[in-house]
């Protein structure tokens, strides 16, 4: 009987058709990326002629560029926003109610909250306002802040779920909060810290609008590139910078699965 | 587990006494970088523009008039409801809510079927579903177009087994647009929902089949009231990123499908930029996206009023 009252006639196909919808795309863009036809519409055989020239092809020095700025600024962005967010969720969770604790929620989770483009056009104007040049600086800067609820959601469903004991137990022995934190508190949150960096990682790796509001001229990241690239037709070297980016986002959410899953064995 | 309760007692770590150096890098970087720029842009919807995409510090409600108000060509004509601009967002808004339906109609069996799976593979059947929110949305957007385009896989495909005699043009239609607006963001609401049916107590659904319930009508009033919650944040989740979308409506758009978004982002582009009227255009947006979330906290708190009640 209990299977009987989980079981909807059509779910399962349902759920086929959800997983076709948000792969078929993927799939095929991956098929024609090892097309050796200079069209996109014929096939030519396999080759992997469009990944040379996405290395040694006449755009290979501005994708070359353009993914240097964006690997940079996803790893600075993220260190810096995991680092904010673990503060932010020792205080939230360890530190006691506070006034304005609820509102300093609602601040973690305002760049969820406000449309992205409505984010990118005040950042813009802040920026042309306080003078600071667009370009590099201006990146990281909107990168940090829209990566922090990122960083924080995981790190802080970890450490709700960590007993305040352990700490507890390493202050009564005299550790001083440094060393509880690093040597005891840290080492137990470390799997939600590292799928909250993972996450900020990849988002700041994502990011298009914001990005192309605050890069200013002449500054790349690879989503900025491949937009200029597609608003002139869609390439076959861009299925293969698809690709790659593809398959760098499913070696990233491997990572965080199985960080996550050795999280969930220890305490 | 330290819910809000126990972590009201200011805990054993002694972390209080850093209470604020903890927090100030996280109200400085958001204040600093997100909360005044969005105060700075409330203030710049109300200044004048001048050419070449700078503003002149003039307050005036020429952007807001501009957006609202018709007065024909040269200014000199009775004042109308201008309907360009409302027809812009009423498109966005009707596109948004209809992804939002078409996410749940799919996403609602889809996180069922996950969550009634045995608990060892559901994991498999999430990571499945989390592996396309990952991808660069840029990547996913080209992809689909790719995809659907005239001569693209999907239109010779149906030609090859005989289900078109000719392509049929998808892109730069309302209908691309709804489908890249769909793809994107499917996973948002399979993700609140199935989050929602995990806790869900089937000894309810058994209690109403023992009652002669049909398996339906048990969706209709056991199922969807309880997990309603999850499918609020679900439909939330789509359909405000869905309502300042750029991407699929200027990838998969033309003209005819213009949505907030790319109003929004033409205004900051170029010497034809308008920058008072984007800011305007942008608090006009938001004040739809903070009216769609007070609904959703509205029945949030209703949902904790009857979770209390019971």
């Amino acid at each position: 009987m209990s299977r009987g009252v989980r079981h909807y006639p059509g779910f399962g196909w349902m759920t086929v058709l959800c997983l076709v919808i948000l792969y078929a795309p993927l799939i095929v863009v991956t098929v024609y990326s090892f097309n050796g036809s200079t069209s996109i519409t014929t096939w030519g055989g396999f080759s992997l002629r469009w990944y040379v020239d996405v290395f040694t092809g006449p755009e290979a020095p501005r994708f070359k560029a353009a993914a240097w700025n964006s690997l940079t600024i996803a790893l600075i962005a993220a260190t810096v926003a995991t680092a904010i967010a673990t503060a932010a969720a020792v205080a939230m969770h360890r530190a006691g109610g506070f006034r304005g604790r609820s509102l300093t929620f609602a601040l973690i989770n305002l760049p969820l909250m406000v449309p992205e483009i409505v984010v990118a056009v005040a950042t813009l104007i802040f920026f042309t306002m306080v003078g600071i040049t667009t370009g590099y600086m201006t990146i990281l800067i909107a990168h940090i802040t829209f990566c922090i609820p990122f960083a924080y959601l995981p790190i802080a469903a970890r450490l709700q779920g960590i007993d305040e004991g352990y700490e507890q137990a390493a202050r009564d022995l005299y550790a001083g909060r440094g060393q509880a934190f690093f040597l005891v508190l840290l080492p137990l949150m470390l799997p939600g810290v590292i799928s909250g960096y993972l996450l900020a990682f990849i988002i700041s790796l994502d990011d298009f609008i914001i990005t192309n509001f605050v890069k200013g001229a002449g500054m790349e990241t690879l989503p900025t590139a491949i937009f200029g690239s597609v608003k002139q037709g869609i390439k076959p070297n861009i299925m293969a910078i698809s690709t790659l980016m593809l398959a760098v986002s499913a070696v990233f959410v491997t990572l965080s699965y199985l960080v996550n899953r050795v999280g969930r064995k220890s305490p | 587990m330290a819910g809000p309760g126990t972590s009201g007692g200011g805990g054993g770590g002694g972390w209080r006494p850093l209470l604020v150096p903890l927090l100030m890098p996280t109200w400085l970087t958001i204040g600093i970088f997100l909360v005044l720029p969005v105060a700075l842009m409330a203030v710049y919807s109300f200044l004048t523009k001048e050419f070449r995409g700078g503003v002149i510090w003039d307050f005036t409600l020429a952007a807001y008039d501009q957006f609202f108000v018709d007065r024909g060509l040269f200014g000199d004509e009775p004042p109308a409801i201008e309907w360009t601009y409302i027809a812009i967002f009423w498109r966005s808004i009707w596109q948004a809510g209809l992804a939002t339906l078409f996410c749940l109609l799919v996403g609602f069996p889809t996180a069922w079927f996950i969550a009634t799976r045995p608990a060892s593979q559901r994991g498999v059947w999430l990571f499945l579903i989390t592996i396309p929110y990952w991808v660069n949305l840029l990547i996913r957007t080209v992809s689909l177009k790719f995809l659907i385009r005239d001569n693209g896989p999907l239109n010779e495909g149906l030609m090859a087994l005989g289900v078109l005699d000719a392509p049929v043009t998808l892109v730069n239609t309302n209908l691309a647009v709804q489908l890249g607006l769909f793809y994107s963001y499917l996973p948002f609401m399979v993700l609140p929902i199935y989050a929602a049916v995990e806790r869900y107590n089937f000894a309810l659904s058994e209690a109403a089949a023992d009652l002669y319930a049909s398996r339906w009508v048990t969706l209709r009033e056991i199922v969807i009231p309880v997990v309603k919650p999850g499918i609020v944040a679900g439909c939330i989740l789509v359909f405000v990123p869905s309502l300042g979308a750029f991407l699929a409506p200027d990838l998969l758009g033309g003209a005819k499908t213009f949505m907030i978004g790319s109003l929004i982002e033409e205004q900051f582009k170029g010497s034809l930029g308008n920058w008072p009227f984007g800011a305007a255009a942008s608090m006009i947006l938001m004040t739809l996206v903070l009216c769609a979330l007070m609904v959703y906290a509205r029945s949030a708190s209703q949902a904790a009023g009857q979770g209390a009640a019971r």
